[in-house]
């Protein structure tokens, strides 16, 4: 686990520190945005935490979103962006995914928003939400073959 | 098997009835699959994708400038909040200060923005559900901003112009006097919508208590903007994270406990009012006086006179025109209060002069899957009125 030291003292680092230590591989903020990387088993757990704790309260996913990075391995990055409606804070959790197992645990349980959300991910990123109770494509046809937003997809021309 | 025009009529079976790609009051390319027991929506299926074109992966392929060109017909109705949104995430990428006086051109327009969409809303709105001549007075006060985003930015709708670091050009002269004759006649043009409507008993009969969403139900669904304050939560993101120097004005974030079409509707109206009141405390500012873009080598354009006079500038002015300008490493989540809701922009910079990723979290696309919600156990004639309230884009949701 590497943390920065002026992060320790951070509410949500601490408080998430409290209740999970392995819950957190890796914790920075850079221009005002702080980001937790979260282990990929831990995922849904820590969305229930985060979501409920009375002290934190990230009560709306604002955003869930992925990166590429091929052809760096892990090659996928789930990022969430939390929001406390109350507090007014943001938290952004990322989950790193391998290219071959590209799963995630869906997190509709928690904030039913998601599932769109979710659904566009699998779309143009081809990665799997464990559990998502409607995981079909959205904007692209349904026998579209292929995920537009790799890496490995081209802008223009033939696959 | 469905049933058929043989079937006798006043069994359990449910009808599925399509409504829409192509339907007068879906928005757009809206196709809704609905579940039908006689006129009860039984269960309502939004498919979307039909206006889907790209437009994330289209950013990675160009510079963060030229990227600013498709933000505009993201949501095509707000053409200056996309703009905003953008321009915000790339200057918090490069760690960019940007001058008092474009930060607030860039409030004063996007205020505008906002009541502009808002207009195209209450007429197509008000005249899904029968009212034709709202419509025609909305599109006549729309007409007005229009002439202003023109004479300002040679465009009516496809603006760009906010650019990174402040603004594409120097605003021209006389702008203001346009402003400020909008902000004079205004609010006595939103008297006659409100004659027309507010009182209207059949306007009350079709919204009063129609699509009634619970403010717990909104923020699970993630539902943002308007349609979340009129469910009475006070969540703004002006007010709660505030850009562009919104905390410099003094405005209230405008709800009402309801939660039905009629609660959105006055949201709205006094969301307006509150735009303009936010036009004219900007106005009050020296709007005239200053640069109206940042001085950045290698990052923001000179300006002409430099490049003509400064070997300098005139090398900074080829290579950003011909390569662009490379941010540092790292990833931003930029978000602004846009007409519809929370329109937050992810960019992810990998150090070249093209966004590595570029991510539209669009308040239509999240908003519209709120809209089983709205319409299930209620009748037919009513999802028309759900989809007007949710004010979507399908521009917007599709990107």
């Amino acid at each position: 686990m590497t943390i920065p030291q002026e992060l320790e003292a951070h509410p949500t680092v601490r408080k998430l520190r409290e209740w999970n230590a392995a819950a957190m591989v890796e914790a920075w903020q850079d221009r005002g945005e702080l980001t937790v990387v979260v282990p990929r088993q831990w995922l849904r757990r820590v969305c229930e935490f985060l979501c409920n704790d009375p002290e934190l309260q990230f009560n709306l996913l604002s955003d869930l979103s992925a990166v590429d990075r091929f052809p760096l391995e892990p090659r996928f990055e789930v990022n969430y962006h939390l929001v406390s409606i109350v507090r007014r804070d943001r938290l952004r959790l990322k989950v790193r995914v391998e290219g071959d197992a590209a799963t995630v645990e869906t997190v509709t349980t928690v904030w039913p928003t998601a599932n769109w959300h979710e659904r566009e991910v699998f779309d143009l990123m081809g990665i799997r939400f464990e559990g998502h109770p409607d995981l079909r494509r959205i904007l692209m046809p349904e026998d579209w073959e292929g995920h537009p937003l790799r890496k490995d997809y081209p802008v223009t021309g033939y696959r | 098997m469905g049933s058929t025009i043989n079937t006798p009529v006043g069994t359990t079976e449910t009808l599925v009835l399509n409504m829409g790609p192509q339907h007068p009051s879906t928005h757009g390319v809206l196709r809704l699959v609905l579940e039908l027991d006689g006129e009860t929506v039984v269960r309502a299926r939004p498919e979307i994708g039909y206006l889907h074109t790209g437009i994330e992966k289209n950013c990675e392929a160009l510079t963060y400038s030229q990227a600013i060109t498709l933000t505009d017909r993201i949501d095509y109705l707000a053409p200056l909040s996309n703009n905003l949104g953008y321009c915000l995430a790339v200057e918090k990428l490069l760690g960019l200060e940007v001058p008092k006086r474009a930060q607030y051109i860039r409030v004063l327009l996007t205020e505008l923005t906002r009541i502009a969409s808002h207009l195209v809303w209450l007429g197509t709105h008000a005249h899904e559900l029968g009212a034709m001549s709202v419509f025609l007075y909305c599109f006549r006060e729309r007409e007005e901003i229009m002439k202003i985003f023109e004479y300002v930015s040679g465009q009516r709708m496809m603006t760009s112009y906010f650019r990174i670091g402040g603004l594409a050009l120097e605003p021209p002269p006389g702008w203001l006097e346009m402003v400020e004759r909008f902000v004079r006649i205004f609010p006595a043009r939103m008297q006659e919508y409100e004659d027309l409507l507010t009182e209207n008993r059949i306007w009350q009969m079709r919204t009063k208590g129609v699509g009634h969403l619970r403010a717990d139900d909104a923020i699970a669904l993630g539902v943002t903007g308007p349609t979340l304050r009129g469910s009475g939560v006070a969540y703004d993101v002006r007010k709660a994270f505030p850009y562009s120097s919104y905390d410099e004005f003094d405005f209230r974030v405008c709800t009402r406990p309801e939660g039905d079409c009629y609660a959105r509707y006055l949201v709205r109206l006094d969301e307006m009012r509150e735009s303009l009141n936010i036009i004219r405390q900007v106005l009050e500012r020296n709007l005239n006086d200053g640069p109206f873009r940042a001085e950045a080598p290698g990052v923001i354009p000179p300006s002409r006179e430099k490049m003509k006079t400064e070997m300098e500038a005139l090398i900074y002015h080829f290579k950003i025109f011909t390569e662009g300008f490379s941010p540092p490493p790292g990833e931003v989540y930029q978000t602004i209060e846009s007409p519809r809701g929370e329109l937050g922009v992810y960019v992810a910079s990998d150090g070249s002069p093209r966004p590595f990723r570029v991510h539209f979290r669009a308040p239509s696309f999240v908003n519209l899957q709120a809209l089983p919600r709205l319409v299930e156990g209620r009748l037919l004639a009513d999802v028309v009125a759900c989809i007007g309230t949710i004010d979507i884009v399908l521009g917007e949701v599709d990107r």
